[in-house]
């Protein structure tokens, strides 16, 4: 047994890059913040990161929104204002730009900007195709830089033996 | 042979993660075996991020230096990935 242990080592060490799946079905900024800091952090410290954009999370790289994402204001118990005047007309652009604010003066950057960054990190990013079919969306409304349309298949065995995040 | 060894500052100051771990990153790219990378941060997080990166990365992080009102990261290049 410990002989076996000391002949696995004793064998080159396989060059495969560690590999990172992140998963990304809310289209907030609350949501799509992390899975962008995530995966750009993560490529700096030598993973293969690939992002899949499913649902709402497609939001994020879909020409119209990608640059105007929000700040949900109903059903966010985390803004400092009682849940229910949420449903107020006006809350959810209140809250985005408030959060925006913020994010500008903590020189966070935009996530369009994230976006460039990351794929020159090489981070690679995939779409999901039956979210392009319930959505009604063309793959020409998505932005240039999403690498292919892919479905679970594909996504499942991109993530073989690496981590993954859901958000 | 004589390698020429470079010092880069890059100023992170002022920007919050990933931005100190990014731009230092960006500065490993270009940089050769010996170089030495200044990474100034005002984030937090900087300290245990370049920590940790240096741990992943196979870097060494020759000191911290505590400033006023930021800190001094002192990364010297040992390993070249992709």
């Amino acid at each position: 047994m410990g002989q076996q242990i000391v002949m696995e080592k004793t064998e080159p060490k396989t060059q495969q890059q560690e590999r990172l799946m992140i998963i990304l079905s809310k289209g907030t900024l609350d949501m799509v913040y992390p899975a962008f800091m995530i995966a750009t952090t993560a490529a700096t410290m030598g993973k293969d990161v690939h992002m899949f954009f499913t649902f709402w999370g497609m939001n994020a790289v879909t020409k119209k929104t990608s640059a105007n994402l929000k700040v949900a204001a109903v059903g966010n118990p985390g803004l400092p204002m009682p849940n229910i005047l949420g449903m107020i007309p006006g809350m959810t652009s209140m809250a985005t730009g408030m959060m925006k604010g913020r994010i500008g003066k903590a020189k966070i950057p935009s996530i369009p900007e994230m976006i460039t960054t990351a794929k020159d990190l090489g981070v690679k990013l995939h779409a999901c195709s039956t979210t392009l079919e319930v959505m009604g969306t063309a793959k020409e409304m998505l932005i240039p830089e999403v690498d292919d349309i892919v479905g679970a298949a594909t996504m499942i065995e991109l993530s073989e033996g690496g981590q993954i995040i859901f958000i | 042979m004589s390698v020429v060894q470079q010092h880069k500052i890059v100023d992170s100051r002022g920007t919050s993660c990933p931005g100190p771990i990014t731009d230092l990153f960006k500065a490993y790219r270009k940089a050769e075996i010996g170089d030495i990378i200044e990474l100034l941060a005002t984030d937090p997080a900087a300290k245990p991020d370049v920590q940790a990166w240096v741990r992943k990365s196979g870097n060494e992080l020759l000191d911290i230096i505590d400033e006023k009102d930021h800190i001094r990261l002192i990364v010297k290049i040992t390993k070249k990935g992709r």
